[in-house]
């Protein structure tokens, strides 16, 4: 489409707009960033998610509000199999899909709908798998749903059964993920009518809490309630998204009432925030972990006495305070606290630098000297990777460790700690996609994600600890489960292939009059419950 | 005079294709690539690793790639970013005008105050003006952007209330681009206290920016009109008894003007490439943060065609410079 038909629409849905009265309760949400684009399939940043996944549309299943548990969304309800490979959908009827002033449906959602949202990431023979030159459907593929579907089957128009090639449990959780958001097929037929099809990705259409009224890039996005939503209406009539990258100036806006609700506030500006009478701030602990994995293929750090000592030498509460400035926790196990499955029986290695040096000794380790890496980027699960690198070299000095920082450029560094042979440990952490320990556990610590374009970088390849993995991943019953992460915790800690940090707490803060939002472990931020008092 | 911008424009071909060298060479030189960065911490198998690069043509050899860009250019494709899937002319377009309006009215700040405050100074050098002024300047000039932004926005948006803290109007405007210039449009929409908003909001982001080019052309301006005051034709002029306004306004300051014009003309060419950290500071939606996320992401289209478009409008803003050069110094016209 031409830039100019594209303002003359976008200028009719303004002047839409500019019709309506402007609303009594409008909220607007100081976003740290502009969405790559409004369709959720093809992109992987939470950012867009929220923008797009969460405001605008639903999915099958969703996350219950602050946990990480799956209630039902768009599917009322759901069967497994005995052998746990075909999962039946019932879908809930009466759902109406928004309408723009290109689209009205002519129906309520069905079968048609979930089959189109499924197959066109799935098949690369669909029409609308590539409906925008070059896009990817990256998440579909990295949470290998293309390997784990052999088939989805309409069996009436409120009935859909997927069929899987092997029985996996954490696949409800991926069902609830941003990236299968139903989108409406009639919607794109009538885009691929007007030969606008990358509207699908510009004026999206969903099912969700708001209906999607305008972009201006990297400035503002608005959102309209959905009056017809078929869960709770949500109580704000507006939702303004105002695109604020820099973190203090998120918080003079909000300071200044020119938005109600940050996401990440900058960790100087926390005691501020709390003396601030017109502020108040959720915290929660991130479903993250920062860690330092060894190379558990090298000499000496294939001796796990080894990993253990230097565990043992690493004086982890005093790295939390220096790196974390008191926005993380000292982390015991690799996966948060805040999962289910999380082993709290758990002790922790002690630090105790004599007991750390006389374990090295007899391990028979001399002079040792290692390389430490340290990510030249900033992430939720590690604010100042250098500094923890020195802190690091400083606790290994004391047992005769002698540790040299390198990095590298964060595309490079992900590549190289990646490659076989790696000299040294290396810094990096994970934020957790669908609440499942699997996506933690079977990602960074199976044999499976030790292979090249894994994420295994400790390359550490324990059969026991795989195969209670596997069993866990196939089995549909959540107390067996439980049992089978908390085990594998154990092993994990026996072996040590990586000190396990911390894990990063998530600030919100907001002014006084929000009621009803929801921090979610999984830091999406979404306000269908919000509401803001006088 | 038509023979002058035709040979100007001719430059600029060649200069052009130069450029489509170094930007398509720039951001492959840098270490790291997109698909890496797009798959973060999870990492993507050598398989799926392929299966993009060749979905993007970036497992052809690189002067392939080259050839590809040069003749998808030629079509005036200037390719999708790999982030949005957006065509990146489109991204530009959006942006650009955010940064023009910025630009333009920061320049005018600084032209209006800088120029009168370098003559001010010429004329009473040494005294206490002059000092002040130009001790200002240098502090002016030596300014931490980011941090002055951030002091003016705690300042005046934060404890006086007088400014908004960042963006383009308040939201509770709301109508249709229709040029692009929110000073416009506000005025277009007919809607009662749009346009006081726009300047509002242009306010401290318009002084930020301001700020080095004031120093600068006020510095300039000085030196530039005491050299000036020290010629022979000034004192000429003064000789004949014509009045110090008129041996200032006419014989010097017009002589004087033809380096600041340069200096100016300069300054807009910068401003017009975007400026990163002000963009940043006041979230304004402009091409310089568009251009860094761009790198920071190895978006290789949107850099490559955005630097193209950038240079593009930075050599016309310089070539209408040359002109307007010609225009106050009649020795270059007749060249």
């Amino acid at each position: 489409m031409s830039l100019f038909s594209t303002r003359l629409l976008a200028a009719s849905a303004f002047a839409l707009m500019a019709a309506a009265p402007l609303h009594a309760k409008t909220f607007v949400y100081c976003s740290e960033g502009s969405p790559e684009g409004f369709d959720p399939a093809p992109y992987t940043s939470g950012t867009t998610f929220d923008a797009s996944g969460h405001a605008v549309y639903n999915r099958l299943v969703q996350f219950k509000p602050g946990t990480t548990e799956i209630e039902p969304a768009l599917a009322e309800s759901w069967e497994v199999s005995e052998d746990g490979l075909e999962y039946t959908f019932h879908l809930r009827k009466g759902v109406k899909f928004h309408s723009n002033d290109k689209f009205t449906p002519s129906r309520e959602f069905n079968a048609d709908d979930v089959i189109f949202t499924f197959e066109r990431q799935a098949n690369a023979d669909h029409p609308w798998h590539e409906y925008m030159a070059g896009i990817t459907y990256e998440y579909y593929s990295s949470m290998e749903m293309d390997k784990l579907i052999k088939s989805i089957e309409k069996v009436d128009d409120y009935t859909v059964k997927f069929t899987l090639n092997q029985p996996e449990a954490p696949f409800l959780a991926n069902v609830a993920m941003p990236f299968v958001s139903i989108v409406s097929k009639e919607y794109a037929d009538t885009l691929e009518a007007a030969g606008t099809r990358e509207d699908l990705n510009n004026t999206p259409i969903g099912t969700g809490p708001f209906k999607f009224v305008a972009y201006q890039k990297d400035a503002v996005i608005r959102y309209q309630k959905n009056a017809d939503y078929w869960g709770e209406a949500p109580k704000i009539d507006d939702l303004v998204f105002a695109i604020t990258p820099d973190a203090s100036v998120r918080l003079q806006k909000l300071k200044a009432g020119e938005c109600h609700l940050m996401p990440y506030p900058a960790p100087a500006d926390l005691d501020e925030i709390r003396a601030d009478p017109n502020l108040k701030m959720d915290e929660q602990a991130g479903l993250n972990v920062g860690y330092l994995a060894y190379n558990t293929t090298v000499a000496p750090f294939d001796n796990p006495q080894v990993r253990k000592a230097l565990n043992m030498a690493m004086d982890k509460q005093a790295l939390v305070e220096a790196v974390y400035q008191g926005s993380g926790v000292v982390a015991k196990n690799p996966i948060p606290p805040t999962m289910w499955g999380y082993n709290d029986t758990i002790e922790d290695d002690k630090y105790d630098p004599e007991a750390a040096k006389k374990m090295l000794e007899e391990a028979g380790v001399k002079d040792l000297t290692m390389e430490i890496w340290a990510m030249p980027v900033q992430r939720p699960y590690m604010p100042n990777a250098r500094r923890a690198a020195e802190v690091m070299q400083s606790d290994f000095a004391k047992v005769g460790v002698k540790v040299d920082i390198v990095s590298y450029e964060w595309g490079e560094y992900l590549k190289k700690s990646m490659e076989e042979g790696r000299k040294g440990a290396v810094i990096l952490g994970w934020t957790g996609d669908n609440g499942d320990p699997d996506n933690f556990l079977s990602v960074l610590l199976s044999c499976a994600g030790a292979n090249p374009g894994g994420a295994n970088r400790s390359f550490w390849c324990n059969e026991e600890f795989s195969d209670i993995l596997a069993k866990a991943k196939s089995s549909s019953d959540h107390e067996e489960r439980v049992k089978l992460y908390e085990e594998a915790q154990v092993i994990f800690k026996r072996e040590a292939p990586w000190a396990t940090l911390a894990h990063s707490t998530q600030y919100v803060p907001m002014a006084k009059n929000v009621t009803g939002f929801v921090q979610s472990p999984l830091g999406d931020y979404t306000f269908e419950a919000v509401d803001l008092t006088e | 005079m038509l023979r002058f911008i035709l040979k100007k424009l001719l430059y600029l071909v060649p200069t052009m294709f130069g450029i489509t060298l170094v930007a398509f060479g720039f951001i492959r030189l840098l270490p790291g690539d997109p698909v890496l960065l797009m798959a973060g911490e999870r990492g993507v198998s050598p398989e799926r690793y392929a299966q993009i690069a060749a979905q993007l043509g970036y497992d052809k050899p690189i002067w392939q790639q080259y050839l590809h860009y040069i003749g998808n250019l030629l079509q005036g494709d200037l390719g999708n970013s790999l982030v949005t899937k957006k065509p990146v002319l489109n991204e530009f377009l959006a942006l650009f005008p955010a940064t023009v309006e910025l630009a333009l009215v920061a320049i005018i700040i600084a032209t209006a105050i800088g120029v009168p405050v370098g003559v001010i100074a010429a004329i009473k050098r040494g005294s206490w003006f002059d000092q002040l002024s130009m001790t200002a300047a240098l502090v002016g000039f030596s300014m931490p952007i980011f941090w002055w932004g951030l002091l003016l926005i705690i300042l005046f948006s934060g404890v006086l209330g007088w400014t908004p803290v960042s963006g383009r109007i308040s939201l509770m405007y709301f109508f249709p681009p229709v040029t692009g210039f929110m000073l416009i449009d506000s005025l277009l929409s007919g809607q009662k206290g749009a346009f006081a908003s726009a300047v509002s909001h242009l306010i401290l982001p318009s002084i930020v920016l301001a700020t080095i080019p004031l120093a600068v052309i006020a510095r300039q301006t000085r030196s530039a009109m005491l050299e000036v005051m020290g010629e022979d034709y000034v004192r000429t002029a003064r000789a004949k008894g014509l009045s110090p306004r008129r041996v200032i306004g006419v014989h010097a300051l017009r002589n004087a003007m033809i380096p600041v014009v340069t200096t100016i003309g300069l300054q807009i060419g910068v401003l017009m490439a975007g400026a990163i950290l002000t963009e940043t500071i006041f979230s304004w939606p402009g091409i310089g943060k568009w251009m860094i996320d761009s790198i920071s992401r190895r978006d290789y289209p949107v850099v490559q065609s955005g630097l193209l478009l950038i240079a593009a409008i930075v050599m016309i803003v310089n070539l209408l410079v040359d002109l307007t050069y010609g225009l106050i110094n009649p020795r270059i016209r007749h060249k």
